[in-house]
């Protein structure tokens, strides 16, 4: 935490986007985290992602629970629309934001207390039913604002602070995401954000459920040498499956890559993700061989990163409920309110 | 790259822009901070330790310090030093307690000075409390050398003159006024230990063109005139002046003639209006007084009647550039301009020499006729001579001839105790952290966009009725702490700790200017290129530090840095901390042997 407001000033060079704007346009008050709390970085990161993809923060709505990580959309996108929601309960408010205004892009910021403990059922619902969200859980194995009490993502044998073992098996968000349809899963880490700039954007530019499961080390309660979700034990243990480049329109791909296949993406918005492979057999489009690598790799205590799985053609909750296309608060109020002649019609459908 | 060498005095020195730049290197934001808090004799102090006269060159000062000040690379306009200098200078107590006291026991070895200018003061005052007999002649009556003949009274009056070359002299050192050194030999064969040459640049020079012998007692030369002026022996001239050249001598020149009869006073130069010689303030100054300035104008020949100056005959020229930008005034092919005048005020340069110094005294003089002498010891070829000021190297201003009599107060307390000029002494250097707390600071680091405040000065009208009428009228307390607060405490210096980084990003992310990067290794021009923002200023050093977890480097702009201590304030290890850097440059004494 700091009590110093971020001056005003930038650097001469600080470079503007398509819609004119500087990454620090994309910047809200002051964090009152923890000093290097990973979260701010993802903070940091979902700023960079915005600015790169010039997108009017107006656009987009943030929405949190409750905890360290669902405290920080107070922190990034100033300009956007935010509903700090109840613990647990982001994805709900999500979805019916989502079902309302169609037009607005959803960030559901959240941890891993909040999605896997009290909100384990509306995380499920809301991958099942592919709402159209990035869905960012900032994942640091602990209840961080309530102190440092193991959550439900903590893996069964790591150590608290004070040295008490960890009894409970661990719950794998990315590999329930994959099991409940998600279309686009990918985990990353706060201290990478080479790696995690880009996911954050290709997650934006998604058209389904897109979970991200950041690893997110707590600095003041999960950052020892017996924890599994400290910067050290990540640092140790990543295995990227592969880096992820954006392309959007028309960009020429001007990219160099090191050695490693790449392969391209074509997303139903026409985003272009250019992935090189740094594991050979790893295909990001095989949702069960994603699903089977990860359990193996977990195994053998690995920690897999990147864009793990993606369906560039999913279609969303909109597209499976045939909504209507209009925001409601666009629809006057006969169509809103049809009247009882309407309601009739639909009751006698019924019988 | 190789990590960079903290402990190596140059390096923080180097961030401290405006010390950095001050020839006498004055420890600035120091000063600025005292200042704020009102401490102004402290701030008075540190100033006259490192640059003898505060109140003189805190009016007068040319600032060196001010283009290189990073509120100009971050903001706009340099924080005003200068300006903030004279506070000091004006609303200090009396510090004359605090003042070195006369040797109270001479070591037995005796320095002729020759001049009483900022040079031959600055020695003087080194040496004498060390117990040397301080010498110093003069032909004029009074001590300050240019600063009292040539500087006008309305930018320097003559009560802080006499108050700090009183400050001096009062140090026991003996001055010979009104007398005039006409020979090196004599003075060498008076047997003292050490001779300091610090008699200026006196010599202006003259234009030689058409119509100058015939008009020759309404044309001054500019040097000669202002000395007359300031002597009172002129007390007023035409009612048409034409003034020709674009240095600051010029700007005093047509200044002082708008005070002593002129109405129609204008400036004439060669080159074009951006290009000229003067300080911008004094371009300023000169505007706000009426004084229209022409330029790309050569003169061509003084037009006379009747044995009398009529006016002067420009050619009109245009500033061409050759393939390696050099620039060459040609012909512009326009009819010739003449301007009608009363008297023209010739201010087009200054010489050096040494009429008095014969060449066979051991003294190596350049085909140039000056003086062979080394440039860091400025000893001359006679290792009991030394050159000081305008006299070394050419003329130049105050803070560099105070520099220059450091450095040869040094030499010469080293030469008279047997040591090796050549070997210098290192600064005195202190490296202490401001963190008072978790989230306090010493220092106020709350850093905000805050333009330049202005200082007030006279009424035109009253200025120009008085020639001693001093015409800024200084920052009163609330602008001089409004201005003192633009300050970012540059020598509050970052300082990093390899062992204690985690490399968790908290000082990348909360960075304002994108200082901070951690990323592989590489040669400096590569690793300039790939930071969080290129650092293209390649006057501005890299900090960068090895010895992370990942195998990382920590590379640091010092550019624009703020200095605002946000990433040791975001650093949960305290990996990052805010030390204040202090730097004295040694001087004669025990302290340089
Ligand atoms: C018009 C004008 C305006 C200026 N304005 C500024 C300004 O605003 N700011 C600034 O920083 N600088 C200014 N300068 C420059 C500055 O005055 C000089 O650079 C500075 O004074 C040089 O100091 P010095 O000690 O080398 O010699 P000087 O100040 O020139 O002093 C030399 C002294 O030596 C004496 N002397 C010479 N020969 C002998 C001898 N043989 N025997 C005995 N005594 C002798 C002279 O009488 C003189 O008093 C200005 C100069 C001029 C001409
Ligand atoms: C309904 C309800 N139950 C319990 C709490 C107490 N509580 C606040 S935050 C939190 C856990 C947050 O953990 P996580 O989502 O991982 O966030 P972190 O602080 O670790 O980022 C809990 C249990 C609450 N605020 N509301
Ligand atoms: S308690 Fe942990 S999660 Fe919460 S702000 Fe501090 S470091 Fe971050
Ligand atoms: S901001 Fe202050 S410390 Fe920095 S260069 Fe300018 S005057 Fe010196
Ligand atoms: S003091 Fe630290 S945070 Fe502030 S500008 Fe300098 S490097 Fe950046
Ligand atoms: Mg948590």
């Amino acid at each position: 935490m700091t009590y110093l407001a971020k001056p005003k000033f930038h650097h001469p060079s600080l470079p503007k986007n398509a819609i004119g704007f500087t990454r620090r346009d994309y910047e809200a008050s002051t964090s009152t985290l923890c000093a290097g709390c990973g979260h701010d970085s993802i903070s940091a990161a979902i700023i960079e992602a915005c600015f790169e993809l010039a997108i009017e923060p107006h656009r987009v709505a943030k929405i949190s629970g409750i905890g360290c990580s669902s405290k920080t959309p107070d922190y990034f996108l100033g300009a956007s629309h935010g509903f700090n929601s109840v613990h647990g309960r982001m994805p709900s408010v999500l979805t019916g934001a989502n079902l309302a205004n169609r037009d607005l892009i959803y960030l559901g910021v959240s941890g891993d207390g909040d999605s896997a403990s009290i909100g384990l059922g509306q995380f499920a619902h809301s991958m099942r039913r592919g709402v159209n969200m990035t869905y960012i859980v900032e994942n640091n194995g602990v209840y961080g604002l309530t102190k440092g009490q193991f959550s439900a993502t903590a893996d069964r044998g790591s150590k608290s602070k004070k040295g008490v073992v960890n009894t409970d098996n661990a719950i794998d968000l990315v590999a329930m995401a994959l099991q409940l349809g998600a279309s686009f899963v990918a985990r990353s880490f706060s201290g990478d954000k080479g790696q995690l700039v880009p996911i954050i954007k290709a997650a934006i530019e998604h058209g389904g459920a897109a979970l991200i499961d950041v690893i997110s080390p707590c600095i003041a309660f999960n950052n020892h040498p017996g924890s599994t979700k400290s910067l050290d034990y990540v640092r140790a243990h990543n295995e990227a499956v592969n880096r992820l480049d954006v392309l959007l329109g028309r960009e020429p791909i001007t990219v160099d890559y090191a050695p490693g296949e790449v392969v391209s993406v074509t997303q139903h918005d026409g985003s272009v993700l250019r992935l090189r492979k740094l594991n050979d057999d790893y295909d990001p489009r095989d949702r069960l061989a994603a699903m089977d690598f990860l359990q193996q790799q977990a195994a053998e205590g690995q920690i897999v990163t990147g864009l793990l799985f993606i369906d560039p053609d999913a279609e969303d909750l909109h597209a499976n409920l045939n909504t209507v296309r209009a925001p409601l608060n666009q629809l006057g109020d006969a169509a809103l309110c049809p009247g009882s002649a309407a309601l009739d019609k639909i009751n006698a459908s019924l019988r | 790259m190789t990590p960079t060498d903290i402990a190596a005095p140059d390096y923080f020195h180097k961030v401290v822009d405006c010390q950095w730049a001050c020839p006498a290197h004055t420890p600035v934001p120091e000063y600025i901070r005292l200042i704020a808090a009102g401490r102004y004799s402290d701030a008075y102090m540190i100033n006259w330790r490192s640059n003898v006269f505060p109140g003189i060159l805190g009016r007068t000062c040319d600032r060196p310090c001010e283009p290189a000040c990073r509120r100009v690379r971050v903001e706009e306009e340099a924080v005003a030093i200068c300006r903030l200098k004279r506070v000091a200078a004006d609303y200090k107590d009396d510090i004359k307690g605090r003042l070195p006291k006369p040797a109270a026991v001479k070591n037995g070895k005796r320095v002729a000075l020759v001049g009483a200018g900022p040079a031959s003061l600055t020695v003087a005052r080194d040496l004498a409390p060390l117990g040397y007999t301080c010498v110093v002649f003069d032909g004029d009556t009074r001590a300050g050398g240019m600063m009292r003949t040539q500087i006008p009274k309305f930018r320097l009056p003559d009560s802080v003159i006499d108050e700090e070359t009183g400050y001096v002299l009062d140090l026991g050192v003996e001055f010979r006024s009104g007398s005039r050194v006409d020979s090196m030999k004599a003075l060498l064969a008076e047997g003292f230990d050490a001779v300091v040459v610090g008699c200026g640049a006196p010599r202006g020079r003259d234009l030689d063109i058409p119509g100058r012998r015939e008009a020759a007692d309404n044309i001054h030369i500019g040097i000669e005139w202002l000395a007359s002026v300031s002597f009172n022996h002129v007390e007023r001239i035409g009612r048409r002046v034409i003034v020709l050249g674009g240095g600051n001598t010029a700007m005093d020149c047509c200044r002082s003639a708008r005070r002593l009869g002129g109405e129609d006073v204008k400036v004439v130069v060669r080159s074009g209006f951006e290009e000229m010689k003067a300080s911008p303030w004094e371009k300023e100054d000169a505007a706000r007084e009426g004084i229209p300035i022409h330029n790309f104008l050569v003169p061509k020949e003084f037009t006379h009647a009747g044995g009398k100056l009529t006016g002067v005959t420009f050619e009109k020229v245009k500033a061409e550039y050759d393939a390696k930008g050099r620039r060459k005034l040609v012909p512009a092919g326009e009819p010739d301009v003449h301007f009608e005048c009363d008297d023209v005020l010739v201010a087009v340069g200054q010489e050096n020499a040494f009429p008095w110094i014969e060449r066979d005294t051991g003294i190596a003089f350049d085909a140039h006729g000056m003086p062979v002498i080394d440039k860091v010891t400025l000893q001359s070829t006679n290792p009991k001579v030394f050159f000081a000021g305008d006299a070394a190297f050419g003329p130049k201003n105050i803070i560099w001839a105070v520099a220059h009599g450091h450095e040869a107060a040094v030499s010469i307390d080293k030469w008279l105790h047997n040591e090796d000029v050549a070997h210098r002494p290192q600064p005195a250097v202190t490296l202490v952290s401001q963190k008072m707390g978790i989230h306090e600071w010493s220092y106020k680091n709350e850093v905000m966009p805050d333009e330049r405040y202005a200082v007030p000065h006279r009424d035109n009208a009253a200025a120009l009725a008085d020639i001693a009428a001093e015409v800024e009228l200084g920052f009163d307390a609330k602008l001089a702490l409004a201005e003192a607060g633009r300050c970012l405490n540059c020598d509050v210096q970052t300082v990093f700790s390899a062992p204690l980084c985690i490399e968790c990003d908290a000082c990348v992310d909360v960075c304002p200017m994108d200082c901070i990067t951690f990323t592989q290794d590489g040669e400096e021009a590569d690793l300039r290129q790939r930071l969080r923002a290129p650092a293209t200023n390649l006057a501005q050093d890299l900090y960068v530090a090895d010895g992370l977890k990942t195998g990382r480097v920590m590379a640091k702009d010092e550019d624009v840095c703020l200095h605002c201590g946000l990433c040791a304030e975001r650093c949960p290890t305290g990996a990052w901390d805010m030390n204040k850097f202090y730097l004295e440059v040694a001087q004669a004494g025990p302290a340089c042997r």
